[in-house]
């Protein structure tokens, strides 16, 4: 499985948010995207699962399901954890498992991997913020997708759930599959690409550079 | 369980625990229905002369309570993100919000309406007139909303927007149902002729509004 990004320009609020991005990503890959606080590493994630229109260039995801969609077979952790706060850690994990298509209804082990297992009756609003990153990461075990995009996956976990989070990214990328993370920090795991997303200050244009790329 | 019944059950979970809408409706209804003999006065048939009236309107205001928030709550937690990339179309999935939001905020009222129209003057035959008028248009009430509810889904405080969008929408639905209501209490029309209109309208707004509300979001949500 190829995902390959050609030329991808996304354009919002009527300025150009980032130019010409190209990478190439197989299975077991991982690309880090990193660069400074708006520079569009957000809307990169979002291009590529379709939440935000790309203004030119090319995404192809090859030796996938050609019937669906990117974003059908990506998970997308984004800033927000897509939690309700007055139903409980296992009726939330349960309630994405099925909504998503899970093939396996049963969510206990996905919550034993991000170590919730003994919150599983408390309502999310209890939730500490790292808490309810743990629980939006056992989404991602739970259902099982072949694209990961990660926005700032780190954010809010303390050191035990960062090695946590490095496991299951690990072992999901020995199953073959593919993540895209955006981070401004160390995730704990050797990226195969790193994109650096660059805007100088005097042009309103951002440039791109694969760094490290050897793909392309 | 399809992805549907999910969104379906989820949401009529987080409506009847705490914080959630479902209860609001019903007693914002059992408010108002109940304020206007004090404003009216002990005219009984005033009062059986307007208790339909008085109760469709009710049960519209009432069913727009919990609705600004539909879309925004999804939209604020990230949910509606995963819902937009998901395999689920998105004309199904607003539809099955709006069922369980007609399911926990419509049915409550049809089911309170009979022992509030008591308290205005109404006979049988008038109070089973009313619940059929309300099971029939409630929905469409329900599924007209969604439309406003999802134009108004960026904004913090879209109630207000919601309920300037949505009621002129709804007139016709109000204008039915309490003629049709009427028209079974106190005559001379015929019952027939205003439901059918309601009833027309009602299976319209449940194939409009769910497409409608889908292409506001996509255009709303980048």
């Amino acid at each position: 499985m190829r995902l390959t990004a050609v030329g991808l320009c996304c354009h919002r609020g009527g300025r150009d948010v980032f130019t010409d991005v190209n990478f190439a990503l197989s299975s077991g890959e991982l690309l880090v995207v990193t660069g400074r606080n708006g520079v569009g590493k957000s809307s990169l994630l979002r291009t590529i699962v379709g939440l935000v229109r790309a203004a030119s260039g090319r995404l192809v995801l090859d030796g996938a399901n050609s019937e669906l969609t990117i974003a059908e077979q990506a998970h997308y952790l984004g800033h927000q954890d897509a939690l309700k706060a007055s139903l409980s850690v296992l009726e939330n994990l349960r309630f994405w498992a099925e909504f998503l298509g899970a093939v396996r209804t049963d969510v206990r082990p996905a919550l034993d991997a991000v170590g919730l297992e003994e919150l599983a009756d408390l309502p999310a609003a209890y939730l500490s913020a790292g808490q309810r990153r743990r629980l939006s990461i056992a989404r991602l075990v739970a259902v099982k997708r072949p694209l990961w995009l990660l926005d700032e996956p780190t954010s809010t976990l303390d050191a035990a759930a960062l090695e946590c989070l490095a496991g299951l990214m690990q072992a999901h990328m020995t199953e073959g599959g593919l993540i895209v993370a955006a981070t401004h920090t160390d995730i704990g795991l050797s990226a195969t690409h790193e994109l650096r997303l660059d805007r100088a200050v005097a042009h309103p244009i951002a440039s791109a550079t694969v760094r490290d790329g050897g793909a392309l | 369980m399809t992805p549907l019944a999910a969104v379906l059950f989820r949401d009529m979970r987080i409506a009847v625990r705490v914080g959630g809408g479902a209860l609001m409706g019903v007693l914002f209804f059992l408010v108002v229905v109940t304020l206007v003999p004090f404003a009216v006065g002990p005219d009984l048939a005033l009062l059986k002369r307007i208790g339909p009236a008085i109760l469709w309107l009710a049960a519209l205001l009432a069913s727009l309570l919990a609705l600004d928030r539909l879309f925004a709550v999804d939209h604020e937690d990230g949910s509606l993100d995963l819902i937009l990339m998901s395999r689920a179309p998105l004309e199904l999935v607003v539809a099955a919000k709006g069922i369980a939001h007609w399911l926990t905020t419509g049915l409550p009222l049809i089911i309170a309406a009979p022992l509030i129209g008591l308290f205005l003057n109404l006979d049988a035959s008038a109070e089973a007139a009313l619940v059929v008028t309300l099971f029939v248009g409630t929905p469409a009430l329900t599924f007209i909303g969604l439309i406003g509810a999802a134009i108004a889904v960026a904004l913090r405080r879209g109630g207000l927007l919601v309920a300037v969008i949505v009621l002129p929408l709804t007139v016709p639905v109000l204008i039915f149902g309490v003629a049709a209501a009427n028209a079974a209490a106190v005559g001379p029309v015929p019952f027939g002729t205003p439901f059918t209109i309601l009833c027309a309208l009602t299976l319209a707004s449940l194939v409009v509004g769910p497409f409608a509300a889908a292409a506001a979001l996509r255009q709303e949500i980048e």
